[in-house]
Order: structure tokens, then C-alpha cells, then sequence
């Protein structure tokens, strides 16, 4: 049952890999994205990273892919027109996808010559979701805690370097609005009729 | 509580994110009204931070949070000087930052972070924690490069910066990954363990040419002249002196620890980048008009000569490196400090030709900077030449012969333009007179010209000392 | 009975009482839903002073389904320029979504199709992919105002998900645990218990807090689906229906269904996370899963949900809609700020107090 599963699963995650680059209309191509992304929580499923196969769903799929789509779609790019000096660039992509496909070769080779070990969804822990906080707050505490700064630094950098105060811009300031009382913007007065206030 | 003796080991650090995490919600709140008092505090913050790695020289060598934070003396003592140097950065742009539109609160604390980062990638005891500190470091450099936004120049400076770091962070990182893939760890103690293998050498290459990139040796150096001439002239003093010293020493301590056993493999690779480099860093800057790209070259060539130190091995190399790294940068923030203090009608000028007749106008600061000229070209009895000394001997005792007689064919080849500078300052006619000099950056000046002149010259023995101390370590 | 909804993670046996049991649990919400929806209606219209639906069948109760024959009976029309396949698919993907994310809500102890470790997260996975309905059925009706519908509703989800996966951290945070089962079971004996009024001796230092949260979690719940008075996606004032303009007949339907089935998941979970699940406000005996009174369990869990459908409801009558930048500001400068505090104060509390106040 595991390994149908598996199968069409996989499956459904290599078609969606390739589809997204197949697909003409770049729209399409997020759609498939997202289906891999899904599919591949699902293989995360089968191997017992449920935390794991979550998160890539609430990050990936929830978060980064919609707004991959919100760019995509607001964008409208023509991409019959990106895709034409696609040829002139065959030979140098086609060169460096057999590199990397090499070095993943290499290293898996390295990899099978230190003996798999069986697989442990939860290493040292009950479940995965333990076993991936210890990893990530208790042994690599310090590389979380850099890896929080330097995105701060870059939302920094983002802010240093489009904000603009312009002047004479009325905002919107809510507490003023919601304090202000009858008594500021009202004032009774007792009109006479004929003469006016 | 491992985690409060794992902060203190890390204390310069600590107190570096501390503060400027603290000092962003001030400037947040409090707006650029607090920018000056930020960048007087940060100054001080730095300052102290450069003690705190200091006083990590003298105790003995401690690793923090699983190992993936090391300090050493030799990654201790280049920290302390980055921090320090940071400081005097930071001290004396406060004029060319309020002049030239810059005065916002988050100037001082990328300083920081950036300084934070190269402090990071120096005691880093791991790939992960040296990516990240690489990483920080080079975010801040990005933003402070292009710190003028409205400048054309120095948007330009910041996107050049950005699209080509991010290639090299990228080779880095690459490089990092086949390491750990062939080696099995990230830590530097373990991939000097693992086994050789081809792969091994492979993520050993891609690393070199990524540390490389932001050391900017040759032939990954392209970037530098244009991001000099384009960023902003206080932050490009920081550029060519805290994170120099940082990625040279990086580079340095990546190799020597993790790849101690593999000498044979990178010794070459070393020796010829930093051949290319001390040739190109002299060709280059021979027909450069503009001060700060002819400082640029200077920078690439000196770097190369600082690379003699590496290739010559951990044994007779490393307190080659520190002695010539840290007399270069405290000359180089002094030469800087001149540059800074280029200005007529409160406008910076930034050619050869706008010296012309400094002598006669400011002859103090004529002065010091032919000292500091001199010093970065090595002529003797300024500090400079110590440094290449000692670089040269490291070399020949490694039998790299070849490399020393690059270096001298470059350094003889490289004095045509600094005396081109010396020949102007004394020379030349006066054209307009130049605007007054700022405090900090006079302040600056002579201390960075005192310390090259007659301080590191009488304490040479002394400095030579620490750092084979540190070296040692 | 006892049987029927016990099994679930991990038995791959049975696959067909498991699809039996689906079936099952789908009819019935779908039949509560269309009494749902004369509900909703009928509370607008009350407040309104006026009677609401109530020509077909007694009272208008079979209101919904008359609406629901029309609809299917009608003529489904494609827009020319329409990108055909998406343009069918948003409405199917939404619905789906609506109905999946029911598997892990436990009703009654052991009532429950999948017991999944990570239920929370789970709801929070599903929950965060019902955009994707709404902004391809945006796109691919390939016309203005349904583009920028789905373009705000994007923005408008993406927001407040984030405020939403903070109260939920606070929750998970006091239980200790991602299972729903669990979360339900942490909140029994009293309504004391529960975790809008925490009022346990050990941990009512955080009863501001978490009432807080509460309140928090059920205006980003009136976000997230798109409710009254966030219904800028589908403003009509503004833009006709957003992305709904150019439906018609079943996908709209379809559209409507899921719209409403997550607007029910909603109140669900704001009963489980807040409200004590199937637990009486009173201490009560344990409830054996299957027996009877884990039926009566179940009745009092559709009670706290039809309690939150009215609420949803009222909103709906008497709040005027936001503005957009004021949509944004609410969810951006005020809950993400407060729920991030909340998530700090939280876990700093069971991390160092609480393990001296429990002993």
C-alpha cells in the first residue's frame, strides 16, 4: 500500500517538475510548482516526516507559492518573447545541468560508500517535530539565532534602500480618529430663525 | 548553564548584536533625530568590542555553542583589529555623512552588523556559522554600497556588488556543500580527518574562488574598482580595510585548519591568485586618474602580497599575514581619511589631479599622507615595508621563490603610482584650495600615520611577537 | 459504532468503510450547512427587521434547497477568453480543500476521520490553500474586477494567515501537543478550563493573554474567509462580486458550498483551539469514545459551532467594511505585533513559570 503510494506520488511529483518548465503559460507553471510541492509533502508523509510534509505545505505551497503566483500574474510577461534567445543559451545550460547532474552523481555515489543506515523519521525523539526543534534551537542555536539577524539586515537593507518619506502626505491616524469626541467636532448653537447664526 | 559560559566565550559578539538590535529600535522609534548620537555610540560600541577580541587573545583558545563558534589567537587578534578599525570607519565618516544626505540611523548599524559578520566568519569553527557570517558581512556591504540611492554611481556600485556576491556566496556555498558531502561534517576539526578524495578538492576549489571573490584577489577582483569609485567614500574606507583583513584572514584560517593536510592541493592554487593579483593590482592601477580606484588596484595588489603568506602554509606564513594585513589596513583607513578630506566648494573630488599642491596648502596632512603612501608601497623605514618583509621571508622559506620575485617585479612596478600621488601632493602647482578637514577624519589621519610611522616601527618586534604568539596559538 | 470511528491513522484495512465513513460525515455537513445558510440569512434578516426566506417549506426551511436545484439545473457559461481548465478547477480545488480539511476536526472523543499527530498543522496546511480557489478563479475568468478580487483576497489570506499561525502557536504552546484530540482534552472540566477564560490556578496569570488571542483568532477567522466586513475580494460596491463575477450555476455553487464550509471549520476550530471541543462548560465525567454521551459530546461541540455561525453572522449584519489599507493595517501593524508577544510571553511562561506554579 506504502509503495503504490509511493509511486503515484512520485510520479505526480516528477510530471509536475517537468511540467513546470514545459508549460507555456507561466501561470500554469506556478500551478504545477505548487502541485509538486504538494505531492512532495506527501512523500514526506510516507517516510514519517509529518511536521515536515506541514510545513512545506503552510511555507511553501500557503505562503511563497501565492505570491509567486501574485508576481506571475500581475507581471504578464510574454515569455514566447524571453524564450527566444533560449536556443543561444542550450549549449552553456545543457553544460552546466550535466555538471550538476554529475556532482549529484558523485556525491551519491560518496554517500552509498558509507553504508545507508535505516532511516529515522525522528532521530532521538519521540516526534519529528521534537527531533527537528532540538537540531534547529538546541544544537544549532546559534546558527538560528545569525540566521535571524542577517534576514533583519536585509529587511533593513530593503528599507534603507526604497522607503521614502514623501512630505506632505496625510496618514490615516486611527487612535485620533477613534479619541476624537462630540464635544471637538460638534457645537450646538441655538440658531434664532431669520437671523442667522 | 552551557549557554551563558557559551555567550560569554562569544562576548565581542554578543555585545555587537546586542547593541545594535537595541540601537534599532531606538533609531525606529526615536527617526534619524538619533542618528548621530547612534553613530557616536556605535564608535564606542565597536571600540570596546575590539578589546573584548583582544582580551580573546590572550586566553586560551575555547570553543562555544557545539563548536561551530572557535576562537583562536590568530582569528582573535584579526578580529580585534577589524573591530577596531570598524570603529575609526565609523569615527571619522560622521562629517561625509552629514553632508552628503547619509544621516540615517541605519548607517552605523550596518556598519555594525557588517563588522558583526566579519567577526562571525573569523571565529567561525564551522562551514555553516563561516557562510553565515560571509553572508552577513556581504548583505550589509550590498545596502552600504548603495547606501546613496539617489546617486547613479552608487547604485551602481550596490547592484554590481549584490549580482556578483551573490555568485560567489553562491561558489561558496557550493563549494561548502561538496565538502560536506565528501567529508561528512561541517566542522573544520572534522573535514581535516576525512578522508582525501577528488570531491574533496573539488568544494576545496569552488570555496577559494568564492573566498577569493570577497577578499578580492585576482582574478575575482573585478568588482572592486568599480564599487570603490561608486560607494560612498566612508563606507568605502571600510571596505578596503575591515573586511580585507577579515577575508584574507578567513581565507587563511579555512585553509589551515580544515585543509591543513591538503597543503599540497591549494598551496599553488594560493600562489598563483596571488601572483595575478599583485601583477594585475599593479598594471591596473597605472593609468588610473581617480583616487579611489587607484586605491581599489592598491587594495588588489596588496591583498596579493598578503596571499604570499598563505600559500607559504600555516607554518611560516601565518604571522606574516596578521603583521601585513594590520599595518596595510591601518594605513589604508589613514589614506582614506585623505580621500574623505577631498573636498572644494562641498563637493568631493576624488582625482589625482585635485591633490595637486597639497603640500602647500595642508602640509600636515601632506605629510601623513606621504607617510601612509609610502608605508602601503613599503619603502622603508615605514611599517609597510616591515610587513612585506616579512611576507617576502615567509615566502622563501616555503621555497616559493618564483611568487617573491612576482612580488618585487609588482612592488617596483606599483611604486610609478604611488609616486605619481607623492609627486602631486609635492610637485604640482596648487589648484583651488580644498575645504577644511574635518575632525574625525584629522584625527584619524594622524593616528592611523602615527601608529604606521614611528609606533609599529619601534614596536615592530612587538607586533611580530603578538602575532607569532597569535600564530602559534 | 464504537468501531466505525476508532480506526484511523496508520489502518490501511478497510479502505471502503473508511470511504463509507467520509461519505457519511460529508452528507451530513452538507445538510447542516444548507440549514446553515437559512440560519445566516435569517439572522441578517432579523436584524434588518425583516423576515428572510420563508416560502419554501415551513418557515423557508427548505430555502437552500431550492437555491441548490436552481443552481445545478442552470446552464453553466464559460467566458470566451476564460482559461478553461483553471477557470473549472478554482472552484473544485475549492471546495475540496473545504471538505479535507473536516478530516482531522474531532466532533466527540474517538469522532474523528484521521487522528493526526499534527492536526493543527494540518488545518493551518489546508486552511492557508484555500487561496488558491479564489485567486485562479481570479485569473482565469481572464476579466478586471474578478483579477483584482483575487489579486486582494491573495494579499488579505497571506496577511492575517500569519496572526492566525501565531494564536495557534499559543495554544499549541499550553497544550504541548499538535493533536487536536489532545488540545480538546487539555480543556475539560469547566469552562474555566478553556482556554478563552483560562482560569486555572496554574495558568491564570495568562488569562488576559489568551482572551486576547481569542478575540484576535476570530476576527483573522472573519479574514481569512472573506467575511463581512473583510469581504473586499468580493466588495461588491466595488468590485461587482470579485471573483466570483463571472461563475455561474454549479461552479458558483461549488464556490458558495466551500465558502461556507470553511466559514463552519472556522467556528469548529474556534470551539476546539478556545472553547473546550465536545467538553460541557460544567465538570463532567469522562466520555467513553461511542457511547452516548459521547453523542450528547457531539451535540454540545455542533452547539459552540452554531454559537460562532451566529456570531459570524451578526458580524456580518452590523459592521460596515473595512478599507483596504485599513484591512492591511489591522492585520500587519496591530494582530502580528500583539500575537507575536502573545507567542513570546506564552512560551516564556510555560518555559519558567509554569513548571513552579503546577509544583
Amino acid at each position: 500500500m506504502q509503495l503504490i503510494a509511493f509511486y503515484i506520488l512520485s510520479t505526480v511529483v516528477l510530471l509536475s517538475a517537468f511540467l513546470v518548465i514545459a508549460a507555456r503559460n507561466p501561470v500554469h507553471s506556478v500551478l504545477w510548482l505548487i502541485s509538486a510541492f504538494f505531492a512532495s509533502s506527501g512523500l514526506l508523509v510516507l517516510i514519517g516526516a509529518e511536521f515536515l510534509a506541514m510545513l512545506l505545505v503552510v511555507v511553501y505551497v500557503g505562503a511563497v507559492a501565492v505570491l509567486f503566483l501574485f508576481v506571475v500574474m500581475m507581471l504578464d510577461v510574454d515569455f514566447v518573447e524571453l524564450k527566444q534567445g533560449f536556443l543561444n543559451y542550450l549549449p552553456a545550460g545543457a553544460l552546466i545541468a550535466l555538471a550538476l547532474l554529475a556532482e549529484i552523481g558523485v556525491v551519491a555515489a560518496a554517500t552509498a560508500a558509507r553504508e545507508a543506515s535505516g532511516f529515522d523519521p525522528s532521530p532521538g525523539a519521540d516526534t519529528n517535530a521534537e527531533a527537528l526543534s532540538r537540531v534547529l534551537y538546541t544544537d544549532n542555536l546559534m546558527l538560528f539565532q545569525l540566521a535571524g539577524l542577517i534576514l533583519l539586515v536585509a529587511m533593513m537593507g530593503a528599507i534603507v534602500l526604497t522607503l521614502r518619506k514623501r512630505p506632505g502626505v496625510r496618514r490615516q491616524n486611527i487612535s485620533e480618529q477613534t479619541n476624537r469626541r462630540r464635544e471637538d467636532a460638534v457645537q450646538l448653537k441655538d440658531v434664532r430663525p431669520g437671523q442667522g447664526i | 548553564m552551557t549557554l551563558i559560559s557559551d555567550l560569554q566565550i562569544a562576548a565581542p559578539e554578543i555585545l555587537l548584536s546586542g547593541f545594535a538590535l537595541v540601537a534599532l529600535l531606538v533609531g525606529a522609534f526615536a527617526g534619524d533625530g538619533s542618528s548621530r548620537f547612534l553613530r557616536a555610540f556605535s564608535t564606542v560600541v565597536l571600540a570596546l568590542a575590539s578589546l573584548l577580541a583582544f582580551r580573546q587573545v590572550a586566553l586560551p583558545p575555547e570553543a562555544a555553542f557545539g563548536g561551530l563558534y572557535q576562537t583562536s589567537e590568530f582569528t582573535s587578534f584579526a578580529k580585534g583589529v577589524v573591530y577596531a578599525i570598524g570603529a575609526g570607519a565609523l569615527f571619522m565618516s560622521g562629517g561625509a555623512v552629514r553632508r552628503d544626505g547619509m544621516e540615517r540611523y541605519e548607517f552605523p548599524l550596518l556598519m555594525i552588523f557588517a563588522s558583526f559578520g566579519a567577526g562571525v566568519m573569523l571565529s567561525a569553527g564551522d562551514l555553516m556559522s563561516l557562510y553565515m557570517g560571509v553572508e552577513c558581512l556581504s548583505l550589509s556591504s550590498y545596502v552600504l554600497a548603495a547606501f546613496l540611492r539617489d546617486d547613479l554611481r552608487s547604485s551602481e556600485a550596490g547592484l554590481k556588488y549584490f549580482v556578483l556576491g551573490a555568485l560567489a556566496s553562491g561558489l561558496l556555498l557550493y563549494g561548502a556543500s561538496l565538502v560536506y558531502g565528501f567529508a561528512g561534517s561541517t566542522r573544520f576539526d572534522q573535514i581535516a580527518d576525512a578522508p582525501y578524495s577528488i570531491g574533496l578538492v573539488f568544494g576545496l576549489v569552488l570555496m577559494i574562488c568564492g573566498l577569493a571573490f570577497k577578499a578580492s584577489a585576482a582574478p575575482f577582483h573585478i568588482w572592486t574598482p568599480d564599487v570603490y569609485e561608486g560607494g560612498p567614500s566612508p563606507v568605502v574606507a571600510f571596505f578596503a580595510t575591515a573586511p580585507k583583513i577579515a577575508a584574507v584572514v578567513v581565507f587563511a584560517n579555512v585553509l589551515f585548519s580544515a585543509f591543513g593536510v591538503m597543503e599540497d592541493q591549494w598551496a599553488l592554487i594560493v600562489a598563483v591568485l596571488a601572483a595575478a593579483s599583485m601583477l594585475i593590482g599593479a598594471f591596473g592601477a597605472l593609468n588610473q586618474n581617480n583616487i579611489k580606484r587607484l586605491l581599489a588596484y592598491s587594495s588588489i595588489g596588496n591583498v596579493g602580497f598578503a596571499l604570499i603568506g598563505v600559500a607559504a602554509g600555516e607554518t611560516f606564513g601565518t604571522s606574516s599575514i596578521l603583521v601585513y594585513m594590520t599595518i596595510y589596513v591601518v594605513a589604508t583607513l589613514g589614506l582614506f581619511g585623505g580621500v574623505l578630506a577631498m573636498r572644494r566648494d562641498g563637493k568631493n573630488v576624488e582625482l589625482i589631479s585635485d591633490l595637486n599642491g597639497l603640500s602647500r596648502m595642508k602640509p600636515a596632512l601632506a605629510i601623513a599622507l606621504t607617510a601612509l603612501v609610502f608605508s602601503v608601497a613599503g619603502i622603508p623605514p615605514l611599517a609597510g615595508f616591515f610587513g612585506k618583509l616579512m611576507v617576502f621571508r615567509a615566502g622563501l622559506q616555503a621555497d616559493l621563490l618564483w611568487l617573491v620575485i612576482v612580488g618585487v617585479i609588482s612592488s617596483v612596478v606599483s611604486l610609478g603610482y604611488y609616486l605619481r600621488i607623492i609627486w602631486a601632493i609635492w610637485g604640482k602647482e596648487p589648484a583651488a584650495a580644498l575645504d577644511p578637514v574635518d575632525f574625525g577624519v584629522g584625527v584619524t589621519v594622524v593616528a592611523s600615520t602615527v601608529i604606521t610611522f614611528p609606533v609599529l616601527v619601534i614596536w615592530i618586534g612587538g607586533l611580530i611577537n603578538a602575532t607569532s604568539f597569535a600564530a602559534a596559538g | 459504532m464504537e468501531r466505525m470511528f476508532e480506526w484511523g491513522g496508520g489502518v490501511w484495512g478497510g479502505v471502503g468503510l473508511a470511504a463509507l465513513q467520509i461519505l457519511a460525515f460529508m452528507v451530513i455537513l452538507l445538510v447542516s450547512l444548507a440549514f446553515l445558510l437559512l440560519f445566516d440569512r435569517k439572522v441578517w434578516a432579523a436584524v434588518m427587521m425583516r423576515k428572510g426566506p420563508n416560502v419554501v417549506g415551513p418557515f423557508g426551511l427548505l430555502q437552500a434547497f431550492a437555491d441548490f436545484l436552481k443552481f445545478v439545473l442552470k446552464e453553466i457559461i464559460i467566458p470566451a477568453g476564460a482559461n478553461k481548465t483553471v477557470f473549472l478547477l478554482a472552484p473544485i480545488l475549492s471546495l475540496t480543500l473545504a471538505f479535507i480539511a473536516w478530516a482531522v476536526i474531532p466532533v466527540a472523543p474517538g469522532w474523528v476521520i484521521a487522528d493526526l499527530n499534527v492536526g493543527v498543522l494540518y488545518l493551518f496546511a489546508i486552511s492557508s490553500l484555500g487561496v488558491y480557489g479564489i485567486i485562479m478563479g481570479g485569473w482565469a475568468s481572464n476579466s478586471k474586477y474578478p483579477f483584482l478580487g483575487g489579486l486582494r483576497s491573495a494579499a488579505q489570506m497571506v496577511s492575517y494567515e500569519v496572526s492566525i499561525g501565531f494564536v495557534i502557536i499559543t495554544v499549541l504552546l499550553l497544550v504541548g501537543s499538535m493533536n487536536l484530540t489532545d488540545v480538546v482534552d487539555a480543556q475539560k472540566g469547566g469552562f474555566w478550563n478553556w482556554h478563552v477564560f483560562l482560569l486555572t490556578p496554574s495558568k491564570i496569570a495568562l488569562f488576559p493573554v489568551m482572551l486576547v488571542m481569542f478575540v484576535i483568532f476570530f476576527v483573522s477567522a472573519l479574514a481569512e474567509t472573506n467575511r463581512p466586513p473583510f469581504d473586499l475580494p468580493e466588495a461588491e460596491s466595488e468590485l461587482v462580486a470579485g471573483y466570483q463575477v463571472e461563475y455561474s450555476s454549479t461552479p458558483y455553487l461549488l464556490f458558495m458550498i466551500g465558502e461556507y464550509l470553511n466559514i463552519v471549520l472556522m467556528c469548529a476550530m474556534l470551539t476546539i483551539l478556545f472553547f473546550g471541543g465536545w467538553h460541557p462548560p460544567w465538570p463532567a465525567p469522562d466520555m467513553e469514545p461511542g457511547s452516548i454521551a459521547s453523542l450528547l459530546g457531539a451535540l454540545m461541540f455542533a452547539a459552540k459551532v452554531i454559537f460562532f455561525f451566529f456570531l459570524f453572522a451578526l458580524v456580518k449584519a452590523v459592521v460596515p467594511r473595512y478599507r483596504y489599507d485599513q484591512l492591511m493595517r489591522l492585520g500587519w501593524k496591530i494582530f502580528l505585533p500583539t500575537s507575536l508577544a502573545a507567542v513570546v510571553i506564552v512560551s516564556g511562561y510555560v518555559v519558567f513559570a509554569l513548571p513552579r506554579a503546577a509544583g
